[in-house]
């Protein structure tokens, strides 16, 4: 496995190997020191066509960690804002020796584009693309569920886990519904009928449209931020109403199994698919989940980048 | 392919390094043993069992997976990560014993070191191994030997334990073997 | 004036003919012709092909004016000859749009300077292509262009009471409405077929619904006022069904299909490589299955290439920055032997149909789509279908590269092309018109 762009990339022992290694880098964070010198000598460069402070601060802890260097390039004010195409970027950089390139933008597909290029040589790793995937947030989250409902060991069979929201737009969907299947887990998707994409019914999740029927049985809940801007495009009628069927708020809190969590991706739109009450409960992962996300991408840097190049297998061990 | 060790001179030689390391370190209270995974990792378990058998007082042991401080990770595939099991009491202050079956190049001792300076400052660090072959690349020395195994570099030993091999004994093969 | 005796084709019919050339139309037929213009004609070996009337295009886009770093009319026609068209219609949506009769004489005489095969400019239906005021179809009809085709192709007409207007209006000089079937509002900013594939890659989808809906729509429109219209682009089973319900009540409808959307289905679009972005979108397989059906049994008219050529920079970016199109005048003929003459669905008299005499007639070309027949004009394809070839993208005649075939390797070379009796491609390569521009 070159790159990681998309979670069906990975294999059911590569998923694994992904979170057993997260769980020996979160050590390393919660040690005295927090540094490694696995990747020192490595450049790796945060291409961030979209703003995201959160994802790429977490790449960049992930990646210091590790002491490689990093190099932020975000799109504001750069020269893509005037008009500079992915190609001419993606050159740049590669001519300035970069070993891997992080990138998030907001065309489906674009990371795909990269790797299949001749434009850079390093190893691509999709940190959100469109609404089409963004693996590791998928892993930090089978991270997370893993270590409350799992005890931080094995895959995630025998858990019901609900997605509830905007399922049509959410790159955070898509991946999670690959990898938490992959992993064993049973996936709701929750949504109006007009946020579910057409042939949703062939995913490795079941479909429901009604989440107080659903709560009872499930061991997480992922409440997916939704757009207000939704309204405009006549996918559903009011704030309000949206709120009323799909949002988390006291009364779905209590329906919940006493084991069950809270999860967000982030950023929350409190008041429309989630309280503040519910995103502050005691059930609620939604900070750790953040803690993780740079445990699991530091598994993921280690995993792509410390070996040698394009050999990531020791007899079948890990990589296939 | 010949016997270097069989079970029985194992057996001798980790008794004559738990007695070693207690009458040089006065004692059991100061000492943390830290097997590198894999097999130094049952040895350590081994010499702790030994060693509480001899002084009747439990002995800290733990593991140190050093993959993460190779010097050589970029010129071989990836390998996965083993877990690092820290030792109760930790190791600020203490005399650390790493253990390891096989002491060749040094290396895997030197990412020892740093990883080791990531848990904490030892009072001392002293390594027990059961096998020395020689062909040092670091300045780098052992404190107890089980045994000294003169081979030329190509050779290749084999150390096979009965916690994850079925049986006890070190191999020599000539070069070219797996 | 040349004279040309072709020896060795075969006709569409299986008939093996000699073929005698003289003033730009056929004088002569036969196995062994004995004709006193044979002696002094310059003899042609066409071993092993077949012999076509020449190919007519109904829908290219030749990009000038406007647009000439993607194609102009002079390279677009080298494209075409190569390709076996001895005609082709050029688009409207050009800059300026062709809605006068000033563009589309500009384009006309370009078409006539670069001497390689007809171009017949296809008039705007409505002002600048913005669906809101009819163009000025008599002055363009009227004009040395002599359009009979009109379409905002690019463009859907999408207001119900211009189209039942041009419809109406065209009738009078015998003019056909070409329509580009896309419900804007259910299509806005969508970049594929809307299916299981865009879901599953998330990008946003064009239904199939919305190229439906405007068919179904216009099919009785033009049954109620009595006119003709063309359905471009068909790339839905559900569109084939349709046209043929119409066609069944008498409707004057006709269709026509690309031969991209022959082949190809929405998986292509899993690479994410926007080569094979394009508008009307790729579809599934059960689509391209009803349309090689609907091609076989008559209810699609026409083959037609919508040749959109793109510069590169258009194509090689991520999917949604790209431009939509695919270039295919050099490949079609190839496309519809693999697709439909090696699978058995069409012969090869029914190819002459569906790429000749039936686009010239829906386009009133009369010097085309003729029958390969003593006095005919001598407009004649002549393709090899035992001879494969490997499609590269740096060797084509176009300006543009954005073949989706590129590395392909298909049936069928054409080997010669004649252009009104004069040879315009031999031995597979272009012979006249090669100054570049």
């Amino acid at each position: 496995m070159k790159h990681l762009l998309s979670a069906s990339d990975l294999s059911y022992t590569e998923a694994l190997t992904i979170l057993d290694t997260a769980a020996q880098m979160a050590r390393v964070s919660d040690g005295p020191i927090k540094k490694l010198p696995t990747l020192r000598g490595r450049t790796i460069v945060n291409l961030f066509f979209e703003d995201s402070t959160r994802t790429r601060i977490s790449f960049e802890a992930a990646a210091k960690r590790l002491s490689a260097d990093v190099i932020n390039f975000s799109a504001k004010g750069s020269s893509v804002s005037k008009g500079e195409s992915l190609k001419d970027t993606a050159q740049t950089l590669q001519a300035m020796g970069a070993d891997a390139v992080i990138i998030r933008h907001s065309a489906s597909g674009a990371p795909q584009r990269l790797a299949d290029s001749e434009w850079t040589s390093g190893v691509v790793i999709n940190a959100g693309d469109g609404t089409h995937e963004h693996p590791t947030q998928a892993l930090l989250d089978a991270f997370t569920i893993r270590k409350h409902l799992k005890v931080g060991v094995g895959d995630l069979s025998g858990l019901t886990i609900a997605i509830v929201g905007d399922i049509l737009h959410s790159r955070v969907a898509r991946s999670n519904v690959i990898l938490l299947s992959l992993l064993g887990a049973q996936v709701i998707l929750v949504a109006p009928p007009t946020l579910l994409p057409l042939g949703v019914e062939n995913w490795p999740a079941q479909i429901s449209y009604d989440l107080d029927a659903i709560l009872p049985h499930i061991d997480a809940v992922m409440m997916l931020r939704v757009q207000q801007e939704r309204m405009n495009d006549f996918f559903f009628p009011t704030a309000r109403e949206y709120s009323h069927y799909f949002g988390l708020n006291s009364d779905r809190l209590a329906l919940l199994k006493k084991s069950a969590i809270i999860m967000h991706p982030g950023p929350m739109n409190r008041g429309l698919e989630i309280t503040a009450a519910c995103a502050d409960s005691a059930r609620s992962v939604i900070v750790e989940q953040v803690a993780n996300g740079v445990s699991v991408r530091m598994a993921v840097l280690y995993l792509l980048l410390a070996g040698a190049p394009n050999e990531n297998v020791e007899s079948g061990e890990i990589l296939s | 392919m010949s016997i270097a060790l069989t079970a029985a001179d194992i057996s001798r030689a980790l008794t004559r390094i738990s007695h070693e390391i207690l009458e040089r370190n006065g004692g059991c209270e100061s000492i943390v043993l830290m097997g590198i995974p894999t097999r130094g990792a049952f040895l350590s378990q081994r010499l702790a069992n030994l060693i509480e058998a001899i002084e009747k007082t439990e002995v800290s042991v733990g593991t140190l997976d050093i993959t993460l401080h190779r010097d050589d990770l970029r010129l071989r595939p990836i390998r996965a990560l083993v877990p690092t099991l820290a030792p109760k009491g930790g190791i600020e202050g203490k005399d650390v014993i790493l253990v390891d079956d096989v002491f060749f190049s040094g290396r895997t001792i030197r990412a020892a070191l740093d990883a080791l300076g990531e848990m904490g400052r030892p009072r001392s660090v002293q390594l027990a191994v059961l096998v020395d072959r020689g062909h040092r690349q670091l300045p780098i020395r052992a404190d107890y030997v089980g045994k000294n195994l003169p081979t030329s570099r190509g050779e290749v030993v084999k150390v096979r334990l009965s916690e994850i091999d079925g049986a006890d004994e070190v191999l020599l093969e000539p070069e070219g073997s797996k | 004036m040349t004279r040309y005796l072709l020896e060795g084709a075969t006709l569409p019919d299986g008939a093996k003919s000699q073929i005698l050339i003289s003033g730009g139309v056929i004088v002569a037929l036969g196995e062994s012709i004995l004709h006193p213009d044979a002696n002094s004609a310059q003899r042609i070996d066409v071993n092993g092909s077949i012999v076509l009337p020449g190919l007519v295009d109904l829908h290219t886009h030749l990009r000038e004016p406007g647009r000439e770093d993607s194609e102009t009319v002079a390279s677009g026609s080298r494209s075409a000859a190569v390709g076996g068209f001895t005609a082709v219609s050029a688009m409207a949506n050009t800059f300026p749009v062709a809605d006068t009769a000033g563009v589309v004489e500009q384009v006309f005489r370009l078409g006539q300077a670069a001497g390689l095969c007809d171009v017949f400019p296809i008039g705007a239906v409505t002002q600048g292509l913005a669906g809101k005021a009819l163009a000025e179809l008599g002055a363009m009809a009227d004009s040395e262009a002599r359009v009979r085709i009109f379409s905002d192709d690019g463009n859907c007409v999408f207001d119900p009471m211009v189209m039942r207007r041009a419809l109406e209006y065209v009738k009078k000089f015998d003019g056909v409405i070409a329509q580009h079937a896309q419900d804007p509002s259910l299509t806005v900013d969508a970049q594929m077929n809307e299916g299981s594939v865009s879901s599953k890659l998330g990008l946003k989808g064009w239904p199939s619904v919305a190229e439906e809906a405007i068919i179904a729509r216009d099919v009785l429109l033009a049954d109620h006022v009595g006119s003709r219209i063309h359905i471009c682009h068909l790339t839905t089973a559900g569109g084939v069904e349709i046209v043929r319900w119409a066609k069944a009540r008498g409707i004057q409808v006709t269709a026509e299909v690309t031969p991209h959307h022959l082949l190809l289905t929405d998986e292509c679009a899993n690479s994410f490589d926007p080569i094979y972005k394009v508008n009307p979108p790729l579809r599934t397989e059960s689509d391209v299955m009803a349309l090689r059906e609907g091609l076989a049994d008559g209810t699609i008219d026409i083959v037609a290439t919508d040749h959109a050529p793109h510069p590169a920079e258009s194509k090689e970016c991520e999917w949604s920055a790209a431009a939509f199109g695919m270039i295919g005048l050099e490949t079609a003929l190839s496309i519809v032997q693999l697709a439909m003459v090696d699978t058995g669905l069409l012969s090869w008299s029914q190819v002459a149909d569906r790429m000749s005499h039936a686009p010239a007639r829906i386009g009133r070309y009369a010097d085309h789509g003729q029958p390969i027949a003593v006095g005919s004009t001598a407009n004649l394809t002549f393709v090899n279908p035992n001879v494969a070839w490997r499609v590269d993208r740096d060797l084509v005649l176009s300006r543009s590269k954005n073949t989706p075939f590129h590395g392909m390797e298909l049936p069928g070379k054409v080997i010669a092309t004649f252009f009104r009796g004069e040879p315009t491609v031999l031995n597979s390569i272009l012979v006249r018109g090669l100054r570049a521009i």
